[in-house]
């Protein structure tokens, strides 16, 4: 009796734990969406649960501020970013994977340090250019880079190719294939989950992106994304905390939608970020 | 045959980071701005970063505090969640998206997620805290000596990135090793310390590091939340101004540097800030490339 007692406490120890996390994480969740359905006067007094529910609050979100326009400009940032960084980065991360060359290791080494490189570092002369080549006050700096490129996605993208076989390459290459079709009909299809992994993060990545266009499109109300829109809800004294409760989660829908459909790619991306030495 | 396939990606690393750096050297010894194009004032920048600047001691000293204790917190919290997540069995893949789900959120909503439950006078957790007889709960972002803690919270419950590397790496421990251990008498701790813990090391060093190079450029949380804090608007014309409220207690280092560019014009003097940046991060990266095998060529083939 003893032993089974003892794994039976275990076990609700162990699950308590679970549990007791759980609520941890989701509980803000929670107090968001009680306050996106409260009226504007309940969401300025102690929190409390919502005397009457205003679901109106999200169509009011939609109404108060140009949200399809927002939620446009994030999904062109978004789309476009990750279409291009495909077009670059793949035959990059190709060349580094699977192609012999001289100097791949310091091209390797550059493509971390890039990768790695705090973006305020390098933000004084890009915004000249950009202000030069009369973008400023758009997105097009933020999207435009990823056709020469995206030094994390061409990372991702190596990470996943170099765990391809060699023989793959070599048998085709041996059938006579170019190095262009042998990227294209032997490695892409095999390296769809990585593909997918890392089109998803470059898309989260753009979708989520504050800094970038705090610095080009702040200006521009005509090209703000959807995360700028979570701001603008203030009363004469305070914040308008059910409107802005709502926006942030009409923001974050997108994003945990594609999470889901994407679930497993998604993980396994954030895996191989973790880089096993 | 390469260069046909890195061309692209060689011209973007020429522009976007090369050129960039280069310029930003000659930047920090001129004077400029957007409007007046750049004139050699020599090591005046240097001068004004290294005693002039009233504000650069703060946000350095915020950055480095970022940095101690921000980054070992999530590390922590991230292995102490992913351990947990080993233990569960059949609800582990639930429980694990539960735990991620508030990484996955733009960082703008769910730090102003968070600024709306610790809000002072009315947030849920201060009504919580009232509740359980502490009649004088902390203001958590709108208190100078709370704010940092208070972010450090947020970047707690945004951890889910760090969790999943760390879940991946503690399942890949073998488990004979386990075993092997505990026919010696290993308790918990001692498998914990001497078999997990060595097995692990390579991801929590790059975790460390990319952790580090993380805090180096900390801009988006802090930001968002000292403009909500405050009850303002976090974009627009405006936003300069609010960084680093209440008083100067979550200014980074990376927050001063846009600053001093695109608020105080100061851009020659950016410039120099952003050199010091890039030379403490290269710092830091040439730690990772030292110690990393997985980053070098040879293990490609």
């Amino acid at each position: 009796m003893i032993p089974r007692h003892r794994s039976a406490l275990v076990w609700v120890a162990d699950h308590a734990v679970f549990l007791a996390l759980a609520v941890a994480f989701l509980a803000p969740f929670a107090f968001v969406v009680l306050t996106a359905f409260m009226s504007p006067s309940q969401a300025g007094t102690t929190f409390a649960w919502p005397t009457s529910w205003h679901p109106e609050n999200f169509a009011l979100v939609f109404e108060k501020l140009p949200m399809l326009k927002y939620f446009g400009n994030s999904l062109i940032y978004a789309v476009l970013a990750t279409v291009f960084m495909l077009l670059s980065s793949v035959p990059a991360a190709y060349a580094l994977a699977r192609i012999r060359f001289r100097g791949s290791g310091l091209y390797f080494l550059a493509i971390i340090a890039m990768m790695l490189l705090p973006p305020q570092v390098t933000t004084v002369p890009l915004y000249v250019m950009w202000a030069k080549a009369h973008l400023t006050g758009t997105l097009w700096p933020l999207i435009l880079p990823n056709l020469l490129g995206d030094a994390f996605s061409i990372f991702l993208l190596r990470q996943f190719l170099v765990t391809i076989p060699r023989d793959y390459t070599e048998a085709a290459r041996l059938d006579g294939c170019s190095e262009l079709r042998t990227m294209l009909r032997v490695i892409v299809p095999m390296a769809k989950p990585g593909l997918a992994a890392t089109a998803i993060f470059l898309f989260f990545h753009s979708w989520n992106d504050y800094y970038g266009p705090l610095l080009y499109a702040s200006e521009n109300e005509n090209a703000w994304p959807v995360s700028y829109a979570l701001a603008q809800f203030r009363g004469a004294h305070s914040v308008d905390w059910n409107l802005t409760m709502a926006a942030t989660l009409i923001a974050m829908v997108p994003v945990v939608l594609l999470f889901f459909v994407a679930q497993k790619a998604f993980v396994q991306g954030v895996t191989l970020t973790g880089v096993k030495g | 045959m390469a260069l046909a396939f890195l061309a692209p990606s060689l011209l973007g690393m020429l522009v976007f980071f090369v050129y960039p750096l280069v310029m930003t050297v000659f930047y920090s010894f001129t004077a400029f701005s957007l409007s007046k194009p750049p004139h050699v004032n020599g090591l005046a920048n240097w001068r004004y970063l290294f005693g002039g600047d009233p504000l650069i001691g703060k946000a350095t000293l915020n950055t480095l505090w970022f940095v101690l204790i921000l980054v070992p917190a999530r590390m922590v919290g991230a292995l102490f969640i992913a351990w947990v997540l080993t233990r569960a069995r059949r609800s582990a893949g639930a429980l694990r998206t539960v735990y991620y789900l508030p990484a996955l959120i733009p960082p703008v909503a769910s730090t102003i997620a968070f600024v709306f439950v610790l809000n002072p006078a009315t947030g849920p957790v201060n009504v919580m805290l009232r509740n359980l007889g502490i009649s004088n709960p902390p203001g958590w972002f709108t208190s100078e000596p709370w704010a940092k803690p208070s972010l450090t919270f947020l970047g707690l419950w945004v951890l889910g990135d760090l969790m999943v590397i760390f879940l991946a790496s503690l399942l890949d421990v073998p488990t004979e090793q386990y075993e092997a251990a505990e026919l010696d008498g290993a308790n918990g701790g001692q498998r914990f310390w001497y078999v997990t813990i060595p097995n692990i090391e390579p991801v929590l060093l790059f975790a460390l590091i990319t952790g580090v190079i993380f805090a180096l450029q900390y801009f988006t949380e802090p930001a968002v939340a000292s403009a909500t804090a405050q009850g303002k608007a976090t974009v627009g014309a405006g936003t300069s101004g609010l960084l680093g409220w209440p008083g100067s207690s979550t200014l980074t280092y990376g927050q001063l540097l846009y600053q001093r560019a695109f608020h105080s014009n100061l851009m020659g003097y950016a410039s120099a800030m952003a050199v010091v940046l890039f030379a403490v991060t290269a710092v830091v990266i040439a730690v990772l490339l030292r110690r990393f095998r997985a980053f070098s060529p040879e293990v490609a083939s």
